[in-house]
């Protein structure tokens, strides 16, 4: 299972996207993973490190502008690729939405959701081509 | 200004998309008023506000089917902000059934996020699922096969499975890749109800769309890590595959900042690793490929130090290479001198692996290293400790250990505690150099991670004090014993300690308190007593205690002494004695028991120092034969075996059914049997049942829980001695302690030596030239003279005989190479640590680590944006058709690639050359993705005109929400 979660929080500690893929989560256990998780990594300056240990797993995070993009982590990942992926994820939204922002993702929340789905299945990296992650969801805009 | 750029800022707003069209004003205000809240509190309120409005509007009849969508939309924020929207999902789940594409995907997607696996709307859903399987539209089937991998359970796999499989050979990729995914996440389920069809990932391996292919090295990689012989004829194909991939035959699509498809490289590489294990045939096809990689990689990309860092693991992994480890070395270094934590981290890793294969690779890394462990951060912190772990040895563990065991008392962290103080224990048993150390490390770990530690670790410790260390030298073991009571009887001083420290504590004082001497039992008794004062709750301890304290009086009373009761010990027996602990109570009154009875029989009940004796049990009771005779020459009736008893039959028929009833779990309706009466009071019973009670304190005993729990708890003694519950079972346990080895230690000589301080220079020159790590020239010569010591006594110097002539001349031109590589490594790294610097001048707050993006895409200019939008609009860019056009003509070159078996590849080569040279005559292409498509102008115009209707402005609250995510 490589990938444990998906998450976006803004500086505030504002989740903007979740998206668990190793279990499913109580909201009460989601709530207190999410505010220890966002606590850890938003106390960190930019010099450390992008990942952090977290029980028995590891976040590894990355920042654009004022939104945290953190990914949970089996501990035998390759970090820096995760640390890629979470790039390619932004670069992607980037052409869909074109510059995209925070509000861009509030707004399309469910593409945001749509695209991570084609990206990644059952906690694997399974897609890493932008054209085929935005196909479906241009095909579905334009069917509507 | 400023002003102006935040115009242009707006302006930018634009998106493909569509912009913010299309929804409500309702929905927009409400993520307005989310992206607005200031705090958790203010965004709770909101939401349990929409949630009241959302509970009466979705119970509406005939709600609009797109105005539904949009209450689905905001039930997942609602969930996702933490808050409870059960009363929704119903809804979520009818909306699967919408006929169009864009809410069924929507109801979908709800319905992942609200459901887990068992809930009882899954049902609903896979009558949905099975039909959507079959539908003539693509996206619909790949909509379906997606929740599939989401809601799917076990008992539900057999529902769909038949149409998963046959998609596998629908004639759409997307289709292909998501029935793979599909089937890989009911093998994670189950893997016994798919184990026929895994053939089936095989056959897709060979799939000639490379995203079919890619996707199928997940499931593979599953399957390989479950069995590897299974798989190694398909070595040949995996290299072959990477082989081509790292030759960019893939479509430009999966390039990714240059890298040719770096994920699937990065996921073959580990599948590689893994077949190449232990195995010499297998990783002999693997080396010629990894060169190649090693070679081609970019190492001033994260994406390439990704894919060399994955090259590092398989290298490491396979059977080793000289050259390959080489290169393997190289890279380490690299990342370990770089400016990037990232980097450093993975250096350290990537290091952990190799000194596994050639422990000498470390030590040209000792202060990289070392910076790294005393680095402030503690990720970095903890990897180095990984590492440390991974190469201690019986000269170093002193250093090691203690580093640890500081570094341990700093955190707060109690999962990670526990982790590294078994560390520390681990080490301390396996390397302790003597035994004082040993005994005063673990002192350590007991009292500051305490009851974090694990139990066998404390058992293991008084078994190591009692037993000494194998050899017959009473005089060390004593001596090991009186420090140990010494060290211990400090320590009960410490305000507060953990219980089961005072439970090891309390039992080498009963032991081995008086044993030399040096105190006197009235002072042992009197700190046992202040032991159990100080911890009143804890009745474990208590027990142990009492026990301790009975001990002495059994050994002062056997040696002839007066035992005079001091008064807060016999306050303790009786507070004891009335105890509501069984266990309490029974141990007070065999101690008064013991303090009447003849010192004779107390010396028989209580020997001395006997511990580690063994005590035969004769479960016979042989030793009553004469008695038995006795009585039935008085004429006593003989025993009759219970089995030869007449009139059993009936009882023995209930027993076996009593047997079966409680195996079968169902409830019992017969009263409990009463508890047998405790054994004659016969002197070697007696000490049987302190031994036992002894060793495993149990706060409420009978004599049933007593027995099971001391199996618990004991999982060293077998089940047979657990019967009897009173020795030490030592066999088959590892022996802990072996004199320090000179063997893989005495590697440093004094030619490394003389390298260490040629790394040290050359530390010095690159900190001095970049002088962020240290302020002044002084300042860092001290601290390296620091770390010098430490790098010394960590890697070894301890040993600084040069009885290894032969390693110094081997040593030698290694040191050599190193020498000349380095000027070369210093003039790579300064270009980066000049770009770096370029990078950063640009928004301050945005964690970019050196992406071409951010350093070709321009400032937009709200001048020429306003010019734009005054103009005719600038079509969405030719650069989009070039991409097209390329994808299109790949897949038919994929397809020439895979069809063909992996091994004959040479026409596909010359083909696919083509397909090369074409792509380096369109240098167009590779940009594309760093180009910014321009936003379309009037696309921005509406959504700026939404976002000033609903209120939104980048002068509100919260100005963030429009900042773009890639500056």
């Amino acid at each position: 299972m490589g990938i444990r979660f998906v998450l976006l929080v803004n500086k505030q500690g504002q989740t903007r996207l979740a998206q668990y893929y190793a279990e499913h989560l109580t909201l009460d256990e989601r709530r207190a993973l999410e505010g220890e998780i966002v606590r850890k990594c938003l106390a960190r300056t930019e010099q450390q490190c992008s990942f952090v240990e977290h029980r028995n797993y590891k976040i590894v995070y990355r920042r654009y502008a004022s939104l945290f993009f953190l990914v949970g982590v089996d501990n035998d990942e390759n970090e820096l690729a995760i640390l890629e992926f979470i790039h390619l994820f932004v670069e992607t939204m980037d052409r869909h939405f074109g510059n995209v922002c925070e509000l861009d993702i509030m707004f399309h929340l469910e593409k945001a959701h749509f695209m991570l789905e084609e990206m990644v299945m059952n906690g694997c990296i399974v897609e890493t081509s932008k054209s085929n992650i935005l196909m479906p969801i241009q095909l579905m805009d334009k069917a509507s | 200004m400023e002003q102006l750029k935040t115009i242009g800022r707006e302006l930018a707003m634009g998106s493909q998309g569509g912009g913010w069209t299309g929804q409500s004003k309702e929905f927009l205000d409400l993520v307005k008023s989310i992206g607005e809240a200031r705090s958790k509190a203010e965004e709770d309120r909101i939401i349990l506000r929409e949630i009241e409005s959302l509970r009466r509007r979705i119970a509406e009849p005939d709600v609009p089917r797109r105005r539904m969508k949009e209450y689905i939309i905001r039930l997942v924020y609602a969930e996702m902000l933490g808050h409870d929207a059960s009363f929704g999902y119903i809804h979520a789940v009818k909306m699967t059934h919408d006929d169009s594409l864009s809410l069924k995907r929507t109801g979908y997607l709800a319905v992942t996020l609200f459901l887990s696996d068992d809930h009882d709307l899954i049902i609903l859903i896979v009558n949905t699922i099975q039909k959507d399987l079959r539908s003539d539209n693509y996206l619909i089937v790949c909509a379906a096969l997606t929740a599939a991998c989401k809601l799917i359970n076990e008992e539900t796999i057999p529902a769909v499975l038949p149409q998963v499989v046959d998609l596998l050979a629908h004639p759409k990729e997307a289709v292909r890749k998501k029935a793979v995914m599909a089937l890989h996440r009911f093998y994670q389920r189950s893997p016994a109800s798919v184990s026929h069809l895994i053939s089936n990932f095989r056959k897709r391996l060979c799939d000639n769309d490379p995203g079919v292919m890619g996707a199928t090295l997940c499931p593979l990689f599953d399957l390989i890590t479950a069995d590897v012989n299974s798989y190694k004829d398909l070595v040949i194909s995996f290299v072959s595959i990477l082989k081509q991939v790292a030759e960019r035959r893939l479509p430009k699509a999966y390039d990714y900042h240059q890298m040719a498809a770096p994920f699937i490289q990065i996921k073959l590489l580990k599948i590689l690793a893994l077949l190449g294990s232990g195995d010499k045939q297998a990783s002999g096809h693997i080396y010629h490929v990894l060169g190649d990689i090693f070679r081609k990689c970019e190492s001033s990309s994260n994406i390439g130090n990704a894919v060399l860092y994955e090259c590092i693991c398989c290298v490491s992994s396979i059977y080793p290479n000289a050259k390959l480890l080489d290169a393997a070395a190289e890279s380490t270094s690299k990342f370990l001198k770089s400016e990037s934590h990232n980097l450093k981290y993975m250096g350290i890793d990537a290091l952990g692996r190799l000194i596994k294969i050639n422990p000498d690779v470390a030590e040209e890394h000792q202060l990289a290293v070392i910076d790294c462990l005393e680095d402030p951060d503690d990720t970095l912190k903890r990897k180095t400790f990984e590492l440390l772990y991974k190469m201690t040895k019986s000269t170093n563990v002193e250093v090691i250990v203690d580093r640890m065991i500081d570094y341990m008392i700093s955190i707060n962290d109690n999962h990670y505690k526990t982790e590294i103080a078994s560390r520390c224990v681990e080490l301390a048993e396996q390397f302790a150099p003597s035994n004082q150390w040993f005994i005063q490390t673990m002192n350590k770990v007991f009292e500051h991670a305490g009851d974090l530690v694990n139990v066998r670790v404390a058992h293991n410790l008084m078994r190591l004090i009692a037993e000494g260390f194998g050899e017959d030298d009473e005089g060390a073991d004593s001596q090991l014993r009186s420090s140990a009571v010494n060290s211990y009887l400090r320590i009960l001083g410490e305000p507060k300690l953990p219980s089961l420290f005072l439970q090891v504590i309390c039992w080498v004082l009963g032991e081995y308190g008086t044993a030399d001497g040096k105190y006197s039992a009235s002072y042992i008794i009197g700190k046992l007593c202040d032991v159990t004062e100080a911890h009143l709750c804890n009745d474990t301890v208590k027990a142990y205690a009492i026990s301790a304290i009975m001990k002495i009086c059994a050994f002062e009373i056997a040696a002839g002494r007066k035992v005079e009761m001091l008064p807060e010990c016999q306050s303790l027996i009786d507070e004891l004695s009335a105890s509501h602990s069984t266990d309490l109570q029974q141990r007070a009154y065999e101690l008064q028991a013991l303090l009447c009875i003849h010192s004779q029989a107390v010396e028989s009940v209580i020997p001395l120092d006997a511990s580690c004796e063994d005590i035969e049990v004769d479960r016979n009771l042989s030793f009553l034969d004469s008695f038995v005779q006795q009585s039935i020459e008085k004429g006593a009736r003989p025993y009759i075996p219970e089995s030869e008893r007449s009139g059993m039959f009936s009882v023995s028929n209930y027993t076996s059914q009593h047997q079966h009833e409680t195996s079968s779990h169902t409830l019992r309706f017969e009263a409990y049997e009463l508890p047998k009466p405790s054994p004659t009071p016969a002197a070697p019973q007696i000490s049987v049942s302190t031994r036992t009670t002894d060793l495993v304190p149990v706060p409420e005993t009978t004599y049933y829980t007593e027995n099971n729990q001391a199996s618990k708890l004991q999982p060293v003694l077998d089940a047979s001695s657990a019967d009897h519950g009173i020795k030490l079972h030592l066999v088959g346990v590892q022996k802990k302690w072996g004199r320090p080895t000179y063997s893989a230690s005495s590697s440093t000589t004094s030619s490394s030596e003389k390298k260490t301080n040629g790394v040290t220079h050359l530390d010095g020159v690159s900190l001095q030239s970049q002088g962020t790590l240290y302020d002044s020239k002084g300042q860092q010569s001290e601290v390296s003279a620091e770390k010098q010591k430490l790098a010394a006594s960590l890697f070894g110097a301890s040993a600084g005989k040069t009885e290894k002539k032969p390693t110094s001349t081997q040593r030698a031109p290694k040191a050599n190479t190193a020498t000349a590589e380095r000027p070369g490594v210093a003039r790579a790294v300064s270009p980066e640590i000049s770009k770096q610097k370029a990078a950063s001048s640009p928004p301050p707050d945005l964690l970019d680590l050196g992406e071409p993006i951010s350093t070709t895409t321009p400032t937009i200019d709200p001048f020429e944006q306003l010019e734009g939008l005054i103009g005719p609009t600038p079509g969405p860019s030719t650069l989009d058709n070039s991409v097209t056009t390329s994808e299109q003509k790949a897949p038919d070159l994929m397809a020439l690639y895979t069809d063909t078996p992996p091994s004959s590849s040479s026409s596909i080569s010359s083909g696919l050359g083509d397909l090369h040279s074409a792509d380096k005559n369109s240098p167009m292409a590779k940009n594309v993705p760093s180009i910014k498509k321009g936003p379309n102008p009037q696309d921005s115009l509406q959504k700026d005109a939404t976002a000033r209707h609903v209120g939104v402005t980048p002068t509100g609250n919260n100005p963030n929400l429009f900042r773009d995510l890639l500056g």
